[in-house]
Parts: structure tokens; sequence; C-alpha cells
């Protein structure tokens, strides 16, 4: 430890930083639980005042849970969620490996190519998607869903998880190779536990934007059996008069599965880098 | 009978040319160490013969087969890396034991061999550790155990002891010195260090940039060296270099003689100012500045009452010297 890192001075100036974010941060999600659980008058008149006996009310969520059917949103959504991280996660680690690993003619081509949609929105496509999936008849499944997920979220995973890749010690994978392993062995067994950081940041850095989105739940799959957890709540925003009891229960709500998602992936985090690899 | 046999083997990666033209015998039972400066192509010439990498042309012959097409898991060799390259997840005993379990041996032959490696190595009381759990001296005698185990026709280090510190470098080179003994196994040792070359090998091969410079056992090479590169390489410290013309022969030609072949002679045909000495308590080296920009190591024998900046006349025995011609290659002429 330097002596600046142990000086008091600087330790209370660090911590006073950290903790002036975490209220900056944590604020808006606070006032969003206060005033799921008031009625829509102390919403308006004290939006930061705590519910008390007068404003406490529960309408909200009772609206939220009596209309729509609030369970299949969140259930579609995990879906969406869960399975697109996954094939994310598989393909992109599958790509990058073989990208780092082997020497082929265009490996380099291939790799740019691969990388060049961190680049171009997914959006842009958004027409010519829609008249695939059409054509596709997938249309209002949540497989169109995962499908264009999926591909969004590729581009970034391969070149953070091919870029950790390079990093696993060659002699390790060689010991594999020495010792009778296959290539799916070396690839599951070595070198995805010791690239497993790289990969919970890539699923951290997916989940945010796949459980938010609202643009293509809402152009491929608006159906009711299909609408995910951020399309369901708009109905609660009108365009005249919006129930914000419910749009605040329903968001309250919403957060809790993310966080959920969050804390697993963060503990691989903090894990793989405490265990490190043997050198 | 031959273990290995390589004839005009070449690798290059692109258009550069690591190893050229590569021509070697490795008889049974022999311990032969690669040596040569970093970079020069080592490490890739052991990993051609382990097929972790494909040979552009020549052929790779083990135990009389022909194995340019051959996995490595299938080669019959087994191979120890500098960075140990333990699987993190397996304990030490599962380290030892996973290539006999992907050849599907029987567990009492497995538990048997692991067993008998782990005497071997005094691996017994951490049978049941993680590698990280292990510090750097055990970890490469488990990286070692687990070649062990396998029986190969033919054992292969790269660098096993460049991260162990000094002293568990000597114990572990005088182990792998006795497994050798022990097992009368074939082995393949590269390193840079002449050190190590000299103590363990029966045949020394050095390489510099990718191609053979010399092959010999160590006293062959330290008393004949073929050429002012391998004469430089081996003997620590290194054997010194003058224009032939310091010492009254023919110009052109560079003089060598190493250290400890200079004497202290009020006669001789040099001399200069001590400019720096150590005293080893075994030996005494000093640093000798000719003048003209020149200077040679000298090596006196026990305790020496040499000082800096004194002025001293070395002389040498002319049999002891060795010449060599402007492109280095050995002249025979005196
Ligand atoms: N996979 C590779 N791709 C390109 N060049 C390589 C590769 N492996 C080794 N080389 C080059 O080959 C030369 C010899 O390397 P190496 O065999 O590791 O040397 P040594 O083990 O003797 O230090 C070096 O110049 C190195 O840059
Ligand atoms: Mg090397």
């Amino acid at each position: 430890m330097n002596q600046a890192r142990r000086n008091p001075l600087n330790m209370a100036a660090m911590h006073g930083a950290l903790i002036l974010y975490t209220v900056i941060a944590l604020f808006p999600v606070f006032v969003i639980l206060i005033n799921s659980l008031k009625t829509r008058k102390g919403i308006f008149r004290e939006p930061l005042s705590l519910p008390d006996a007068e404003t406490f009310s529960m309408i909200g969520y009772q609206t939220v849970l009596r209309q729509g059917d609030f369970f299949l949103y969140i259930q579609n959504s995990l879906i969406v969620t869960v399975v697109s991280l996954f094939l994310i996660l598989l393909f992109g680690a599958m790509a990058a490996f073989a990208l780092s690993e082997y020497r082929f003619r265009g490996n380099t081509v291939m790799g740019l190519y691969l990388a060049l949609g961190i680049m171009i929105p997914i959006r842009i496509g958004t027409v010519a998607i829609l008249e695939m999936m059409v054509q596709a008849g997938l249309v209002n499944t949540l497989w169109s869903l995962i499908l264009v997920y999926t591909a969004q979220g590729l581009p970034l995973a391969v070149f953070i998880l091919s870029e950790f890749m390079r990093q696993v010690s060659d002699d390790l994978k060689n010991a594999g190779r020495i010792d009778g392993l296959s290539e799916y062995t070396i690839f599951f067994r070595l070198v995805l536990p010791l690239v497993r950081p790289a990969m919970a940041t890539v699923a951290v850095f997916n989940m945010i934007p796949i459980w938010n989105d609202l643009w293509f739940p809402l152009i491929l799959a608006p159906a009711e059996e299909t609408k995910t957890l951020t399309l369901g709540s708009q109905v609660f925003i009108g365009q005249f008069v919006t129930d914000w009891n419910a749009v605040l229960s329903a968001l309250s709500m919403a957060i809790l599965p993310v966080l959920i998602l969050y804390v697993i992936f963060s503990r691989q985090l903090i894990r793989g880098i405490t265990s490190g690899a043997v050198k | 009978m031959t273990a290995l046999t390589l004839s005009h083997v070449y690798k290059s990666f692109g258009k550069v040319e690591v190893l050229k033209d590569i021509s070697l015998d490795v008889d049974v039972g022999e311990f032969v160490v690669f040596v040569g400066p970093s970079g020069c192509g080592k490490s890739t010439l052991l990993r051609v013969i382990a097929g972790l990498e494909d040979a552009t042309s020549g052929e790779i012959r083990i135990a009389g087969d022909v194995v340019n097409r051959t996995p490595p898991a299938k080669r019959g060799i087994a191979m120890v890396f500098q960075s140990y390259a333990l699987y993190p997840h397996l304990t030490v005993r599962d380290n030892m034991a996973l290539a006999l379990k992907q050849e599907r041996q029987p567990k009492d032959v497995i538990a048997d061999r692991v067993a008998e490696a782990a005497r071997m190595l005094n691996l017994g009381d951490y049978l049941d550790r993680r590698p990280a759990e292990l510090s750097g001296g055990q970890r490469q005698r488990v990286a070692i155990g687990r070649a062990i185990v396998r029986q190969p026709k033919l054992f292969l280090f790269d660098e096993p002891l460049s991260n162990l510190d000094a002293a568990l470098r000597m114990n572990t080179r005088i182990e792998i010195a006795n497994l050798h003994k022990t097992l009368g196994a074939t082995m393949i040792y590269v390193t840079h260090d002449q050190t190590e070359a000299m103590t363990l090998a029966d045949k020394i091969v050095v390489l510099r940039d990718g191609r053979i410079e010399q092959v010999g056992s160590p006293m062959d090479l330290y008393n004949n060296p073929a050429n002012q590169f391998v004469a430089g390489f081996l003997g620590a410290p290194s054997m010194n270099f003058l224009p032939a013309d310091r010492v009254g022969r023919d110009g052109g030609r560079t003089f060598g003689i190493r250290p400890e072949h200079l004497t202290i002679d009020p006669a001789g045909p040099l001399s200069g100012e001590v400019t720096h000495v150590e005293k080893l308590g075994g030996d005494t080296n000093a640093i000798v500045d000719l003048g003209g920009g020149e200077a040679v190591t000298l090596r006196l024998f026990g305790q020496h009452p040499i000082r800096a900046n004194e002025r001293v006349t070395l002389g040498f025995d002319p049999d002891r010297a060795y010449f060599f011609e402007p492109d280095g290659s050995r002249s025979r002429a005196a």
C-alpha cells in the first residue's frame, strides 16, 4: 500500500465521493419505490416524502396485478433475457476461441467482420428484420426477440472474449492436447473457467438493454401472450391519462428480476477475479 | 536404437523461417539438451516434436515410426512446460491421472502409477491439494509427475527450471538427473542456461537462429568448439576473444582463450590494469583492461590477493588457445 492510499484524509475523500455517487445513482430508484406505495394525491403533493398513514396505499400494485397478465410478462422477459444471454455467451465464446486459437486464412478479416456489428446499430435494419421474421413465420414469438438480441449482442461479446482468450496460457491448452483432451474439452473445461470474469462482464453489459428494450417487442412480438414486461407496462401510460400508481408499481416489480440476475453474474465476476489462474 | 530421428525439418510462421534444416538422431535412454539464446527456436523445435506445431517440411520419427500426421496424445510423448501448465480446477492426483483416464486405463493401474510417481517426487502429502495451494517447486514436481505416469517413449522438457529460484533450481536439476537414471528414459530438455546443459546432458545440441551449430557431449563441445559462437556460449565466465594480432599472430583472425587458462605471468604477452575483482571464495575472477577497448576475464583458482587498479601481465598455454576465422568458423592452424 502506498502512502497516498493510507492517508486518512484521502480515504475520507475517496469514500465521500463513492457514497455521493451511490446516493445519486440510487435516488431515482428510491423515489420510484416510495411513490409506488402512495396514493395518487400523495405522489403529486409531496413526491419526495415517505408514505405515511394518510398517503400509504397499495392501489398501484393491485391495478398492475389485476390488469393484464403481469406474471406472464415477467416470465416472457426472463425467458428472452436468459436465453439470449446464454446464446450470446455460448456462440460469442466459441467464435472468440476459434479466432484467438487457430491460425487459418482470413482469420483477421473474419475477426474484423464479426466486430463490425459493434459500430452499426441493429435498429437500422428493423424493417428488413421484420420482413424476415414475417417470412419465417416468427412474428409474435419469443424466438424472434431472442434471435435479434443474440445477433445484437454477439459482436461485442466476440470482441471482448477473444481479447481475454488470447491471454489464456498456451502451455495450458498444449498440456491438454498432449494429455489427449479434445478441442471441445479444452474449450469448455480449461479455457471457459479462466475467462469467467470476462463472460460475466459481457452478460451484465447485454442484460440491461435486453431487459429494458421496448422497440423490438413492440414491433416483432406485440401479441398479448408474448408481451415483455416493458411493453406490458405501457398500457398504464395513456395519451391523455397516465396511471402513475400502476406505472411506478410495475417499474418497482420489474427491478427485482434483473437485480437477482445481476447478483448472480457479479458474484461470478468476483469469484473469477479472486480465484485466479494458476500460472 | 533411435528414439527420435529428425530429418531436414523446416518450420516457418508465415514468411519467417524459424527452423532451418534440422537433422538429428537421439538414442534410446539418452539425455539430450537443446541449448541456445532466447528466440533461437528451441521451443518451436520441441513443439514440432510434440506435434503441437506441424513441420513445414521434413520428417519426424519417434521410435522408428513416422509421426508427422499423428496427434500429440498418440505420439508416446510427455511434456513439462516452463509455466507448469497444471489444470487449475483439478487436484494434484487428478492432474496426474487425467492423461491415463483419457487413455481409458483401468482404475487400479492409474492409482498405482500415480502413487509411484508421487513417491518418487515426494508429493504424497499433496495429492488432494489444488495447484493454487502449492509452491512453485511443488507445482513443477507435479508437472513432472504428470509426465512420468504416462510412461512415455520420450520426455520433453521446455525450460522447466527457469521460473524457480536459484537454490530450488539446483535441487530440481539433481532430481531430474536422478529421474533420468532411475527411469532410463529418453529425455529432451530445452534451456538457454549453459550450466543446465553442461550438467545434465549426455549430448548437447547448440542452436542459433533456427540452425544446429554443433552436436556433441558437453566436454566435446567445451574442448573442441566448432566455431566462435559455440565457444562463447558454453562455459562461464565465457571465453575471451581478442584480435589475434594482440598475441602476435597473423591479423584478421580472432584469438580465444578461456578465463581459467589465463595465468599471471610476468613474461606473458598481455598486460593491463585490473578494473574489477570478484572474490567467490573458491575462485577469484578479475576483469583486466588491456587498453584499446579490449578487456579479458581472468579466473584464478582459490583466494588470490589481486586488487583493482593493479597492473598485471598475463600469459597463457598455447595448447589451450583457439583461433577463429573472420566468418566465425574454427581455424585449425595455430
Ligand atoms: N506462433 C508463432 N507465430 C509466429 N512466430 C512465432 C511463433 N512461435 C514462435 N515464433 C517465433 O519463432 C522464434 C523462435 O521462438 P521460440 O521457439 O519460442 O524460441 P526459444 O524457445 O528458443 O526462445 C521467435 O523469433 C518467435 O518470435
Ligand atoms: Mg522457449
